[in-house]
């Protein structure tokens, strides 16, 4: 999936078409179109106000699109409110980290894996007329341990989820949102507030991930260091338009780029895209 | 697993201190006394109950006395018999149908829960969608409504005279069984996945939607079993007066819940309990405060709500110096005794031997 010249064949799994996203005369979105190929590592990326997180909002049924559709492994996620998106296979984690914070992170994980229990609520009230629903709690609650000892979070699994440090509270948003079996994870801001170090390991984390959980990922990010580094396809949005898709190479060289992150007359000289990447 | 050996002895064991408590107790104690450890029991159900709406689920509802109104009234009407019912209906006649029902009063309570799950979903419809303060604003309206149907609807239920003559059914037993289910059923429910889900919409709905859950169904769901325990307590509460009226289910009967929910901790099972009692007594014991006081040469006079007024200080005390209660949203457990014991093994949440 990594040569560019497979990538005809590959499903697209993800198809945004003609999406508008009008708030009164702002056009927080417009006439956007793209498609993300089944496995693969997608960055979204734009200046700041580009509409990246709106895009992210639209997909996940946050907002609903003024027009255009948005279509899930052939099926229509568009009108779609939240929470049905989620059971469709589609998890996200937040720009600013949105945990459950007066709960421990094993809890945190264990809300994700709710969307797939099959137990009713009532059932573990009887725990011995429904032996069933309460052998699929110690499941969900074993299988959670696993998938935070998976992301190196198993000795923290009884701590408040507050108190973990800001990079850990990043891997657990991603477990949790890994808790609800995803096919499709889209990773808003992942590197935001991390050392060049850390961003480093996240790269490596990222791709791990994809491979592991055989996900597709699409990314929002601002460090160019990580969308570069991880990203096989990069979408560029500029104030709610499209203005360049492509492999990272074309990206980095692309004028149109340039001039939306570094403004019009600024001496672009040798350096690529990311040497002075904004700050958020 | 040697914890769990331990804990479940001293659960039975702190459940047979209650029970020897709860035998011994009505040969040796006045009617006074044993009206307040009822009235402790069935507040604990109703503050529980309240406990899952607001700090549970993170509803802020002011609506329970209304609930508590329609499980007393539903469960009143019940039990009292043809006779009774054609004699106390003076203003208007009873409607006919409602003449002969008669049921026992396990059923009644039952079915006054039911009826007030079934109004308590009505109205979560239209107003769950609000949140924070508009809640509380819109529930405590329709509690309103409530009371004054129940004032003007007489061929029901008599209007403003009440009903009287209710049969007590109960007593220590009743109450402390029912608050027994009601605990089982609540650390079962909160210490199961489910708990989780209903503390995560209450902590970060976005969040809570975007792991798949169905955010409003869950607040819809809470709210209804909520007002299942409003509508029991109420009957209980009734069933031990022997006389209901409106005027007993005004916003002050919600602000003393709330008061339990709020001195015991949002969230926490323990902290109702704890609430429960400080709240029942202290509300029986500050009556003192209402009588003429002669000091010295200084006679005051009884002022009627004092204890009231020093309540609403007390509560502003508590959210001024410890906002979460006393207990927080922690729970009791036996390894508080026992501080050596295996850390990370959770123990039984166990409001027994009060």
């Amino acid at each position: 999936m990594k040569n560019p010249e497979g990538k005809a064949a590959q499903n697209i799994v993800l198809k945004i078409k003609d999406v508008t996203l009008r708030f009164g005369g702002l056009v927080a979105v417009g006439d956007l179109s793209m498609n993300v190929p089944e496995g693969s590592i997608t960055g979204l990326i734009g200046p700041n106000g580009a509409g990246k997180t709106t895009v992210f909002n639209v997909i996940t049924g946050f907002y609903k699109p003024t027009k255009g559709s948005v279509d899930f492994m052939g099926k229509p996620l568009t009108g779609l409110p939240p929470h049905k998106v989620c059971e469709a296979g589609l998890s996200r984690t937040f720009q600013n980290i949105r945990l459950f914070h007066n709960e421990t992170v094993l809890e945190n994980v264990m809300i994700g894996s709710y969307v797939r229990q099959k137990g009713r609520w009532w059932q573990n009230l009887l725990p011995f007329v429904f032996p069933a629903a309460l052998r699929e709690e110690r499941e969900i609650r074993a299988g959670s341990l696993e998938l935070l000892a998976h992301l190196g979070l198993a000795e923290q699994a009884d701590a408040v989820s507050s108190s973990l440090p800001y990079g850990a509270q990043r891997r657990l948003e991603i477990a949790r949102a890994l808790a609800t079996r995803p096919k499709f994870l889209l990773l808003d801001e992942p590197a935001a507030g991390m050392n060049p170090q850390e961003s480093v390991e996240l790269l490596n984390f990222i791709r791990k991930l994809r491979d592991d959980f055989d996900l597709t990922i699409l990314l929002i990010e601002h460090d160019m260091k990580v969308v570069m580094g991880v990203c096989e396809y990069i979408w560029v949005l500029d104030r709610g338009l499209l203005i360049a898709e492509g492999s990272p190479e074309t990206i980095r060289t692309n004028p149109q780029v340039i001039e939306a992150y570094l403004g019009k007359d600024a001496p672009v000289g040798d350096g690529p895209v990311g040497a002075s990447p904004p700050v958020q | 697993m040697k914890t769990k050996i331990r804990n479940g002895i001293l659960n039975l064991l702190s459940l047979g201190v209650l029970v020897y408590f709860l035998w011994w107790a009505p040969g040796n104690l006045d009617g006074y006394k044993l009206r307040i450890i009822n009235l402790i029991a069935i507040n604990a159900i109703l503050g529980l109950s309240l406990n899952l709406i607001y700090g549970m689920t993170g509803m802020f509802s002011l609506g329970h006395a209304g609930f508590m109104a329609i499980g007393a009234y539903v469960s009143a009407l019940l039990i009292l018999t043809p006779e009774q019912k054609v004699t106390m209906w003076i203003l208007d006649p009873i409607a006919p149908w409602l003449l002969n029902f008669h049921t026992p009063f396990i059923v009644s309570l039952v079915l006054a829960g039911l009826a007030a799950s079934f109004l308590g979903w009505l109205i979560a419809l239209p107003v769950l969608r609000l949140g924070g303060d508009y809640l509380g604003i819109a529930t405590l309206g329709f509690a309103e409504i409530i009371r004054i149907l129940i004032v003007n609807l007489t061929p029901l239920t008599n209007g403003s005279l009440g009903l009287k003559g209710i049969p007590a059914h109960t007593d220590l037993w009743m109450s402390y069984g029912c608050l027994l289910v009601v605990l089982l059923f609540m650390i079962r429910l909160m210490k199961s996945n489910f708990g989780n889900v209903l503390r995560a919409v209450r902590d970060d709905e976005i969040a809570a939607k975007t792991m798949g859950i169905d955010t409003f169904q869950t607040r819809v769901l809470a709210f209804v079993i909520g007002c299942f325990g409003g509508g029991v307590g109420g009957a209980l509460m009734g069933n031990l007066i022997t006389t209901i009226d409106p005027k007993m289910f005004m916003i002050t009967q919600t602000y003393s819940l709330l008061m339990v929910v709020v001195v015991g901790g949002l969230g926490s099972i323990t902290g109702s309990v704890i609430g429960s009692i400080l709240v029942t007594t202290l509300l029986e014991w500050l009556r003192f405060v209402e009588n003429p006081v002669t000091i010295g040469s200084f006679h005051i006079p009884g002022i009627p709500g004092m204890r009231m007024v020093i309540f609403s200080v007390l509560l502003i005390v508590i959210i001024i110096f410890r906002r979460e209660g006393i207990m927080g949203t922690r729970e009791f457990s036996w390894d508080w005794f026992f501080p050596t014991g295996a850390p990370g093994e959770k123990s039984e949440t166990k409001g027994v031997g009060q």
